[in-house]
């Protein structure tokens, strides 16, 4: 199984019947892929709809139906449009159970960087600065390190999407939980040791009774 | 009282140093033909105010292409390199505003407060230079109203006296740029004589002018 498949099932697993989920573009998309069958979630594209359908074949193709990763998507029965200040009153009211989003950088406090690096990439914010102060539950998903170099930091050195607003983090490596006292590894690859997962993180790791993950 | 125009009177509404709403989500609910004619009229030194860049070849990406634009204020521009490399060339400034934060400073614009308090871009360089007001113990950041000489809405029904339905996904910041700027102009997909009252989205009193797509 590789990295991305190990996390998108993992992160599926955080969510429960009835959730209003959304998921960032990217990685965190392919998480829909391994919702299991006896869990129903409505899933938001903040453009403007909830009840987020697959991908239409090539006949089907309405190009007034996008996602907000501009790609063309079908509506689920029950599902509806709205404009984007209801779709954005709905993610900072606190109206989104989950939301999972990439990362640059997480830190220890759970504060994230995902939008900029300065001078060199400039795409903007998006809708990720509100998604992250505004969901219930914020979830991190992304491979452990970028290039070698660890993406789970001490403190975040790129301009942050939000203080402190981070859940939890999965990675291919393992799961962890932001808490008052600090990052805790809860989860670990079975093939992957504890000591393995410490030398590849850059920030100080609280471990306990550390489970395995389903891979 | 017929709303519609045709090219010439809406050329006509177009001037140097305009500050111009643009509707759409990555192009998904822009008025394209408008674009064209405001490409095609050459006029210089724009403001834009939309969700994003667009692409090179679609939506506002293409007064961007044409060197028009003097300042971008958008969430996203990503998905248009055009819009960086004018960033770093220096023929264009970009205010990148979160995209919930630039919904609700149009909202306020066009329903008349003076400004919104968001949780959005807190501890964030969105931060910078603006007022942080602390209510209740949480701190929000005072965002101001922004309004425009010109929206250019897309619509997908118009009845004769302009009120407007939206399709899917492309109803997006449509119906709040029509709250918010001098002039609004719909470009509509289709006319009718009229609309179910209950349906209608945007009333046509926020209605300026409607042109009709042709084909």
């Amino acid at each position: 199984m590789d990295a991305k498949t190990i996390i998108a099932r993992r992160v599926a697993q955080e969510l429960s019947d009835g959730d209003l989920v959304n998921l960032g573009i990217g990685l965190p998309t392919l998480v829909a892929n391994h919702i299991p069958d006896h869990i129903h979630v409505h899933l938001q594209s903040e453009n403007g709809l909830i009840g987020l359908g697959p991908q239409p074949t090539e006949d089907k193709v309405d190009k007034n139906l996008t996602n907000a990763g501009a790609e063309y998507v079908t509506l689920k029965e029950g599902g509806m449009y709205f404009d984007s200040v209801t779709s954005f009153g709905i993610i900072r009211g606190g109206h989104v159970d989950v939301t999972v989003l990439g990362a640059l950088e997480v830190d220890q406090h759970g504060s994230l960087a995902s939008w900029i690096i300065p001078g060199k990439l400039v795409p903007g914010m998006g809708g990720a600065m509100d998604l992250v102060v505004g969901a219930k539950k914020v979830i991190v998903a992304t491979t452990h390190t970028n290039k070698g170099r660890p993406k789970i930091k001490a403190a975040c050195s790129l301009p942050l999407t939000a203080k402190e607003e981070v859940d939890m983090i999965v990675t291919e490596l393992g799961v962890f939980h932001v808490n008052e006292d600090g990052l805790h590894l809860v989860e670990r690859h079975p093939d992957i040791s504890i000591e393995t997962i410490i030398e590849q993180t850059d920030a100080p790791l609280i471990v306990g009774d550390v489970k395995l993950m389903e891979v | 009282m017929d709303k519609t125009i045709d090219k010439q009177a809406f050329m006509a509404l177009l001037h140097d140093n305009q500050t111009i709403m643009v509707g759409g989500f990555m192009a998904c609910g822009t008025p394209e033909t408008l674009i064209d004619w405001v490409v095609e009229s050459g006029v210089g030194n724009l403001t834009i105010i939309c969700n994003d860049a667009g692409f090179k070849d679609r939506g506002v990406g293409k007064l961007i292409a044409n060197d028009q634009v003097k300042t971008l204020i958008a969430s996203h521009i990503g998905l248009n390199p055009e819009a960086g490399a004018h960033m770093s060339a220096g023929t264009m400034q970009c205010e990148l505003v979160p995209q919930g934060t630039l919904a609700e400073r149009i909202r306020a614009h066009g329903a008349g407060l003076g400004g919104i308090l968001t949780p959005t871009g807190v501890g964030t360089i969105v931060e910078e230079g603006k007022r942080v007001i602390e209510t209740d113990g949480t701190k929000y950041l005072l965002e101001l109203p922004l309004g425009a000489d010109l929206a250019l809405i897309d619509a997908r029904v118009a009845d004769r006296h302009g009120n407007l339905v939206y399709d899917k996904t492309a109803r997006n910041f449509n119906p709040v740029m029509a709250m918010a700027a001098k002039t609004v102009v719909a470009l509509a997909h289709e006319t009718t004589a009229t609309l179910d009252p209950e349906n209608v989205v945007t009333p046509h009193v926020l209605v300026d002018h409607i042109v009709k797509e042709v084909g």
